[in-house]
């Protein structure tokens, strides 16, 4: 059983690297504004709920609520704040 | 070499890196953005000295409210940019400049260097009498029991650092609200995001508080949150910031330092000194001095953010 959450855990865990990795390559690699949110929010939503539950066997109880909470909360504030910044791209209003 | 020495090392190369393009960047904005990075970075550096009461103020206070300080002030100075933009500091003044950062630098360098191994602690005695304060996490009683004459301190401070920056407010404007009003768009990302989270916001805030007798946290960290709660709610136009002229604002304002001080006086008559607590009441009397300091802390750090009154108080 012990072996199964370990393999879980580093599973998990590389996935959610490889979408950090992938979200950062695309940040500096695309062109616009608009495209490098779209990288971007696969680094934020993707990668660090996976980390989050790659983690979850390695805590218990109060320390895996916390876990998903910080997950949940970064989803909510990154979503808003690529909402703001997509309006102002959008409108021509960011700086260049 | 382990991998997580590796670690480490790679984390200080970051931390100096984007410090020194911090201090290259050409552009205002740049420099704000990366000082902030430059924090959070800092504070991953404290957690990896397992210092987390100092990666939690780093974070909340040096990445985030002066990073927003810092950025508020980059905005002023760009609409103010023509004028002085031509302005630059004679080749003479940068080198003496220059000399001197790093006559200090070097300085700091050397006396780090010359510290003797091991270096003397006084962290044997505090945790050994860590049970007459009947608090749990020592940085906690270095700060409100052994020390509490610099925290008293730093929270005179704050006050203080308000009263200069409500000075700069033009004659017309005294008395009125601090800072520009914000647009409200009551369907808008910002004010869901701002109903959303700020109750999340002050409930972390008042359990950071909380939690800081026995674990890191206190008054600093969790009177930042509830400040970033209050501006998140200003930026979406849901609330704004009171006249400056209002009672209950200044009374909210000091509270704090005066509780403090007043304890502190008390000092003298029971136990003895000044800032000495009676025997058997150092919890009790230290979870006052939170739970007063705490929202005077939050209102000025978010009057301070706001700046100085530029509303009339009905405006």
């Amino acid at each position: 059983m012990r072996f199964i959450l370990d393999i879980f855990t580093v599973v998990l865990l590389s996935a959610g690297a490889f979408f950090f990795l992938a979200g950062t390559v695309g940040l500096l690699r695309f062109p616009d504004t608009l495209t490098r949110l779209h990288a971007l929010t696969k680094a934020d939503n993707l990668g660090l709920g996976l980390v989050a539950i790659g983690l979850l066997p390695r805590t218990g109880g109060l320390y895996a609520a916390k876990l998903i909470g910080v997950w949940l909360l970064v989803l909510v504030a990154s979503s808003a704040v690529s909402q703001l910044i997509g309006r102002a791209a959008r409108r021509g209003t960011l700086q260049k | 070499m382990t991998i997580a020495s590796a670690l480490y090392i790679g984390l200080a190369v970051l931390v100096l890196a984007l410090a020194s393009w911090t201090i290259f960047a050409q552009d205002d904005y740049a420099a704000i953005v990366g000082f902030v990075t430059y924090g959070l970075l800092l504070s991953l550096v404290w957690v990896s000295l397992s210092s987390h009461d100092i990666a939690l103020t780093e974070a909340a206070i040096g990445g985030g409210v002066t990073g927003v300080l810092l950025l508020g002030a980059g905005a002023r100075l760009r609409g103010a940019r023509e004028p002085t933009g031509l302005e630059r500091p004679g080749i003479a003044r940068r080198v003496s400049a220059a000399a001197l950062c790093t006559l200090i630098s070097v300085g700091l360098a050397l006396t780090v260097l010359i510290l003797p191994e091991p270096a003397p602690t006084l962290a044997p005695s505090a945790t050994a009498n860590l049970a007459a304060t009947q608090m749990g996490n020592p940085v906690s009683a270095v700060l409100l029991a052994y020390r509490a004459l610099d925290t008293l301190l730093e929270s005179a401070v704050l006050p203080l650092a308000l009263i200069g920056v409500w000075s700069l407010a033009s004659d017309r404007f005294w008395g009125g609200r601090p800072g520009l009003q914000y647009r409200a768009d009551r369907e808008g990302v910002l004010a869901f995001l701002a109903q959303l989270l700020s109750p999340f916001g002050v409930l972390m805030g008042i359990y950071m508080v909380w939690i800081g007798a026995d674990h890191p946290g206190g008054k600093f960290q969790g009177g930042t949150i509830l400040a970033a709660m209050w501006i998140l709610t200003r930026m979406a136009g849901i609330t704004d910031t009171p006249p400056i002229s209002r009672r209950w604002l200044r009374i909210v304002l000091i509270t704090g330092p005066a509780v403090f001080l007043a304890i502190g006086l008390a000092g003298f008559a029971i136990p003895g000194t000044f800032l000495a607590y009676p025997a058997g009441f150092a919890k009790p009397i230290i979870l006052i001095i939170e739970a007063a300091m705490t929202p005077s802390i939050a209102a000025t750090l978010a009057l301070l953010l706001a700046g100085p009154p530029e509303r009339k108080p009905n405006g």
